[in-house]
């Protein structure tokens, strides 16, 4: 029996339901928070469902499976525009979104990351800028967003046993005098929530079959549905928005399972379709009122797309290490997360243990790569450890989503192209990450270490970011659009900065905010 | 057209050749898993001289010692499967060919480092493109690669926590907190 089969059902000229585009972090959580208050949410997903019982432990397979394969362009000097012309990000397509593939690293913002431009000053070439929420502001929706998602080392849960890749890093960390543990993760240590515990499989990037990792799958959607005020309308591909001679929002055009086009009314709609669709999506409504867009009168919306700076280090060692064995992010150094202008740049990186199966390491490891300096890394591979490099990259008005309106999609919409630029902040903290993540495994004595260029992104930020002045950004500090009180930006494309940290803690604290903000506004009768 | 079509089958049907091998470490864990040493990898739309070529061109981009060639043939397979599109059997047996016609109508009787350079030197073209974009994928991608490699695949989908996640032995064992708990186990 389907997630869907027996929940309540709207009807498409039912204006007073709260449409919400995308099921994942953002409006999979926004989604079951105004269900939670009485509020009827209808929730239109691109993807299908597949449950934890479809997932694959196999990583090509997986990837045509869940991943979003539209297609995209890319344009830009980043390396990514060469390796992967078509797949700039790898992000999911089915009910959960990105929450089914995600590692589940579950960082907190650092107080100062929120003052970015504060913080750090004006740096040429980039577009810093304070978000318009604070650090304390935030902090008791993280409290609650580290609780719903048993986030360990939070509210008293044990941190996950480390396995052999925590165990390379945490002995190279403490070489070099960092502090290393197996992280706060999203993933379950001990049964918790009427979820399991984690058995270690290592396809965390594949979902999570045994239902450990948080993904609002199994768990924000499913509760949504049970309060009768949801429903789920998976294979629901939204073309545009659509609003009245007021301008606003009146409801959605969308495609769903057998490609007819469908229109749902809405009092109020919330976009959470991650930071290359939500852009593509407002710009693809442009009418006469709106000729560039929905909520663009700034001009910002698609500006300032942030991807993490990102790099991986492997290293191989004389003994074995099976790094493939258990969670893929296993264990997380912070002490280079802080901010210190002395190292070069500003910003900070986290170092996050990463490994990747065998097709996938093949695939990503050195992408165009052939000849034996390549095979001689494979030829090691279960002696081989990882890490991730994720830090701070700079908001640039130029990293931007556009439409290619020279490719269309499979309903006619012209699609996304990511164009993005390397900061030289960026390239001086990639640097700076790829010397420290090297020095950790060389001092457990790496026979061989490689530096691994970035994989397509998984951590899409920016692009309808927060502001306090409706001209530096797309929305407010509660994702309410400025131009248009009853539009919500709801998944990281929020984000003003990109911060260090994972994103998914931060989507999910902002939607639990969001969801109360616009509680409040329906008491006001402001939407 | 059905004639057409019919006609193309019937062609790929003649034509189609096939690999065959031995293979050549009798107690590599490979064997192991073997039914027996001999191998043959039937090919539809190549035939067995054009399939030998490009598993040696595959080896030369991708040389790991002691990897089998019933593992590099599954590249050959895939390359085969491509075949069966036109664009792509020109562009195959048009690249075999040329390596075959600047070395006197046989490739493969060159010496190993000669025809390295000769695939060397391809690079940049779609041939060259072609078989690498395939070989990443379907050389590492299948379950004899995995036992190579030492990968152990869908056998990680019961999960490693009681079988080996983290069996590593020649560095200390972190402590705890830092190392976290097992499911169960209460932080004293």
């Amino acid at each position: 029996m389907a997630m869907t089969d027996n929940q309540t059902r709207f009807q498409h000229d039912d204006d007073h339901v709260a449409v919400i585009i995308g099921s994942g972090a953002g409006g999979g959580t926004l989604a079951n928070e105004l269900a939670q208050q009485g509020i009827d949410v209808v929730v239109l997903e691109a993807g299908a469902i597949h449950t934890r019982d479809d997932f694959l432990a196999d990583e090509w397979a997986s990837f045509s499976q869940l991943a979003w394969l539209d297609p995209r362009t890319t344009s830009g000097s980043f390396r990514l525009a060469k390796d992967f012309p078509n797949l700039p990000a790898w992000i999911v397509k089915s009910v959960g979104g990105t929450t089914v593939h995600w590692a589940g690293a579950s960082l907190r913002i650092q107080p100062h990351e929120f003052r970015a431009l504060s913080e750090y000053g004006k740096v040429e070439g980039a577009n810093l800028l304070d978000w318009p929420v604070t650090y304390d502001e935030l902090a008791p929706y993280y409290t609650r967003a580290e609780d719903r998602m048993g986030v360990t080392r939070t509210n008293d849960i044990p941190g996950l046993p480390g396995n052999n890749n925590f165990h390379v890093m945490y002995t190279g960390a403490k070489n070099l005098g960092y502090e290393c543990n197996t992280g706060h993760m999203a993933i379950n240590s001990q049964i918790r929530d009427g979820r399991a515990s984690c058995q270690q499989r290592g396809f965390c990037f594949q979902g999570c079959r045994t239902g450990a990792k948080w993904s609002t799958l199994y768990t924000e959607l499913p509760a949504a549905i049970a309060t009768g005020h949801m429903e789920l309308r998976p294979q629901s591909h939204v073309a545009h928005i659509e609003h009245d001679a007021q301008g606003k929002v009146t409801g959605v055009v969308y495609f769903d399972a057998n490609g007819d086009q469908q229109r749902q009314k809405a009092r109020l709609v919330a976009v959470a379709g991650n930071s290359l669709e939500t852009p593509r999506l407002l710009l693809n409504s442009a009418s006469s009122l709106f000729p560039d867009g929905l909520a663009n009168s700034s001009g910002q919306v698609g500006r300032n797309y942030m991807r993490h700076t990102t790099g991986s280090v492997y290293a191989t060692f004389d003994e074995p290490v099976h790094m493939y064995r258990g969670t893929t992010m296993a264990g997380i150094i912070s002490d280079e997360a802080h901010h210190d202008p002395s190292r070069g740049f500003v910003g900070g990186y986290e170092m996050e243990t990463v490994s990747l199966g065998l097709p996938f390491m093949a695939a990503f490891f050195d992408p165009g790569a052939w000849g034996s300096d390549f095979t001689g890394a494979l030829d090691q591979y279960d002696h081989m450890a990882g890490m991730w490099l994720v830090g701070e990259d700079m908001p640039r008005e130029s990293n931007r989503i556009t439409l290619n309106t020279d490719l269309k999609d499979a309903f006619g919409m012209p699609v996304a192209n990511v164009h993005y630029d390397d900061h030289p902040n960026d390239i001086a903290m990639r640097e700076h990450a790829y010397r420290q993540g090297s020095a950790i495994y060389e001092s457990v004595g790496a026979k061989n270490i490689y530096r691994t260029p970035p994989y397509p992104s998984t951590h899409n930020l920016g692009s309808c970011r927060m502001s306090q002045r409706a001209q530096d950004g797309v929305c407010n500090g509660f994702g309410q659009s400025h131009d248009i009180p009853n539009l919500f930006i709801s998944d990281g494309s929020q984000f003003t900065t990109s911060a260090t940290e994972n994103p998914t803690l931060t989507i999910v604290s902002l939607a639990i905010r969001q969801a109360e903000h616009i509680g409040q506004l329906m008491k006001e009768g402001i939407v | 057209m059905p004639s057409t079509s019919l006609s193309r089958r019937t062609f790929l049907k003649t034509t189609g050749g096939a690999l065959v091998g031995t293979l050549a470490f009798a107690s590599g864990p490979i064997a192991l898993l073997a039914p027996s040493r001999s191998w043959a990898m039937p090919l539809d739309a190549l035939s067995s001289h054009e399939g030998e070529v490009l598993l040696q061109v595959t080896k030369h981009l991708f040389p790991h010692p002691g990897l089998e060639d019933a593992v590099y043939a599954f590249v050959v397979k895939d390359l085969d499967r491509a075949a069966e599109a036109e664009a792509n059997r020109t562009l195959l047996q048009g690249g075999v060919k040329a390596l075959d016609d600047d070395a006197s109508g046989d490739w493969l009787a060159l010496a190993p480092n000669d025809q390295y350079l000769r695939v060397a030197s391809l690079e940049g073209t779609s041939f060259f493109e072609k078989v690498r974009s395939t070989a990443i994928v379907s050389l590492y991608n299948n379950p004899l690669a995995f036992t190579h490699f030492g990968y152990q695949g869908e056998e990680g989908d019961k999960g490693y926590l009681y079988n080996g996640f983290s069996d590593l032995t020649w560095l200390p064992e972190p402590p705890q907190p830092a190392n976290g708990y097992m499911p169960g186990e209460v932080p004293s």
